[in-house]
């Protein structure tokens, strides 16, 4: 494995996306929908949103030019990966009646293989974090496993922050570290545009070999560098980590979570756009005759009623309690659960709230009403 | 194992309303064939005059209440109804002819008829909930007919439907929409409606029209101050949003009452 950064040049990205679609990989990157950047299939750099950015905010999105032709110059948008490795919904079998009462009948898994393009660093640790959810204990999701087992990872690395993203906060960005095949950092210069490339799996390697490159330069290194460096201090949104969880759980009455609650719209936004939300509900079907049935796993969410639903009613009635269900999953439960944060700073759940409640702020909020009654700044 | 089982009777019954949920049943041109094979159309004046008289195991009703006629009407097929099961806008909230539920009926009345004397009718339009005790509501104008499906075939196995109540945003997000209001800065009920229809209107890049009415728990103080001070919503054009074919469900004509 090459161990120095590389460099191709601009136009090799193309021939990227065709030496892994010629490798039998269905390419997955940003491209324009609906006025905003998604991940579907792309075909080229064609399909992708050159020469545009993303200004987002709490509850607005908008896509703006840029004045060059940044193959990667905006954040993340409404979709995350989570959609390919853990689809929204999946049917898991299916079953006959028969004489000795009822045959199941398998799901066959599909066999497609991803290549995901332009993964940021905060992405690539959400599916870190999903790994552990759906790979890490004994109960090993098999449609997750064999999908996230054939993934080529291209990262980029960030250039530019957008207005909603944390990840510095969250130490999950704005670089990819490890987890890629390939990572890219984009430098557009007036005279030049091109890519510095690391290296991290010999498959990446095979790959890099079948594009023209080469070793990059100390002044090439230094300009990515200067990239990474440039997003840290762009972060649109901050949140102090230090003492979070115990933060959390000293508050769990704090009157804040009413103020929040009179804002929120339960419509579980949030938890869909999240790249690390893995719950589900699952749906069993029948067809009229009675001989046949299916299973099905949808997404669903802890803003909804039926989430909690047990016999005798729902146990999170209402929107406070919800709210503090998630937000302390997010960001303290999830440690002892899973061994780190749930939330990987990347802003979506800010963004895509219709009413622009932003995680940040609360914790901001429980968090200096305690400076302000204690005056303990520790 | 024996499936010998005698056709549960199934009725349709049609109140103030336009026909479009009961013609849903119509619609399942795939599956009627199955619908008829597992249970017996008694009564269903919009596909057959042939009727069965009563009881019914399982009761369908369209429409709302706005006749005196049709509130003692509705007594009697309760009582003829083992299970009774609303379906769509009209029945489950009084359908969008609920506006008059906001003005003098007689008014209205006075413009819409020649002879007004001739009419006799409520000075309000209600949901069957509210004169009769009601098994399932399903909501939607027009319903959706895969529901519609799934509302009898839940019957038929002696199951709970599988009808979520949370917002349209999850059906949004579930097949990949990008949100209207976000993206686009579109007034749209999604947050606040029942799901059902499966985002239809996002997916046209419209905002969604609340034709499912109110979600479980809608906050509806919480998204009309974000159409107001952030999308720049008159309250005018906030009330009509909310005045709709969910116009007498409780939330709705709540909020909108706080906005005239």
């Amino acid at each position: 494995m090459a161990e120095k950064s590389q460099v191709i040049e601009r136009d090799a990205l193309d021939d990227l996306l065709k030496v892994l679609r010629e490798q039998g990989y269905e390419v997955i990157g940003p491209t324009i929908q609906e006025s905003a950047i998604v991940y579907d299939r792309i075909d080229g750099v064609s399909d992708m949103p050159v020469g545009w950015t993303d200004v987002q905010d709490g509850g607005s999105y908008r896509l703006k030019k840029r004045t060059d032709e940044s193959r990667f110059g905006y954040v993340v948008g409404p979709h995350s990966w989570k959609k390919f490795l853990f689809p929204p919904e999946l049917r898991l079998w299916r079953a006959k009646r028969d004489d000795a009462g009822f045959k199941i009948l398998e799901e066959r898994e599909q066999t497609k293989k991803y290549a995901f393009i332009g993964v940021r660093s905060c992405e690539l640790h959400a599916i870190f974090i999903q790994d552990r959810v759906f790979m890490g204990g004994k109960h090993v999701d098999p449609v997750y496993k064999s999908r996230r087992e054939k993934i080529f990872i291209v990262a980029v690395n960030c250039a530019e922050a957008g207005g909603t993203c944390f990840c510095v906060s969250m130490k999950t960005g704005p670089k990819a570290q490890s987890g890629y095949d390939l990572a890219l950092t984009e430098i557009v210069e007036r005279e030049r545009h091109y890519f510095t490339v690391e290296v991290g799996s010999e498959r990446g390697q095979e790959v890099l070999k079948e594009l023209q490159h080469r070793e990059a330069k100390h002044d090439e290194i230094s300009a990515a560098e200067g990239r990474t460096r440039n997003a840290s201090e762009q972060m649109g949104r901050t949140m102090d980590i230090n003492d979070l969880k115990e933060l959390l759980y000293r508050n769990y009455n704090h009157e804040r979570w009413e103020n929040v609650a009179e804002r929120c719209l339960s419509c579980a936004n949030c938890t869909m756009v999240c790249p690390t939300c893995f719950c589900t509900t699952v749906e069993d079907v029948t067809d009229l005759t009675g001989q046949y049935a299916e299973r099905l796993r949808r997404w669903d969410s802890c803003f909804t009623i039926d989430f909690s639903y047990i016999h005798g009613g729902s146990l999170r009635k209402s929107a406070k309690s919800r709210y503090r269900q998630w937000m302390t999953h997010k960001l303290a439960t999830w440690i002892d659960q899973f061994g780190t944060s749930g939330c990987v700073g990347c802003g979506r759940c800010i963004t895509w709230c219709p009413v622009g409640i932003d995680i940040t702020e609360e914790v901001k909020a429980i968090r200096e009403s305690e400076g302000g009654t204690h005056g303990d700044q520790t | 194992m024996s499936r010998a089982r005698q056709k549960p009777k199934l009725a349709v019954w049609k109140f103030a309303s336009c026909d479009g949920c009961q013609l849903s049943l119509l619609d399942c041109e795939d599956e009627l064939l199955d619908v008829v094979g597992a249970v017996e159309i008694a009564y269903f004046l919009e596909a057959s005059r042939a009727t069965t008289a009563g009881p019914y195991d399982l009761s369908l009703v369209e429409g709302s209440i706005t006749t005196a006629q049709d509130a003692e009407r509705i007594q009697e097929i309760r009582k003829q109804s083992k299970f009774l099961i609303t379906i769509g806008a009209c029945a489950t909230s009084g359908g969008i002819q609920a506006l008059r539920n906001f003005k003098d009926v007689k008014d209205f009345i006075s413009v819409v008829y020649a002879s007004p004397k001739y009419i006799e009718t409520l000075k309000t339009s209600t949901a069957i909930s509210e004169h009769v005790k009601v098994d399932f509501e399903l909501h939607g104008c027009p319903i959706n007919k895969v529901q519609l499906l799934e509302v009898i075939n839940a019957f038929l196995n002696q199951r709970k439907p599988n009808i979520a109540s949370h917002s349209v945003c999850m059906e949004c997000k579930r097949r990949g929409t990008v949100c209207v209001m976000v993206a686009h800065g579109t007034a749209c009920l999604g947050p606040v409606t029942h799901a059902g229809c499966g985002a239809i209107c996002p997916s046209y890049n419209r905002g969604c029209y609340g034709c499912f009415g109110p979600m479980e728990t809608p906050n509806m103080p919480a998204l009309s101050k974000w159409w107001k001070v952030e999308l720049g919503v008159s309250d005018p054009n906030l009330v009509r949003a909310l005045r709709t074919f969910n116009t007498n469900s409780k939330q709705f004509k709540e909020e909108s009452e706080r906005h005239e």
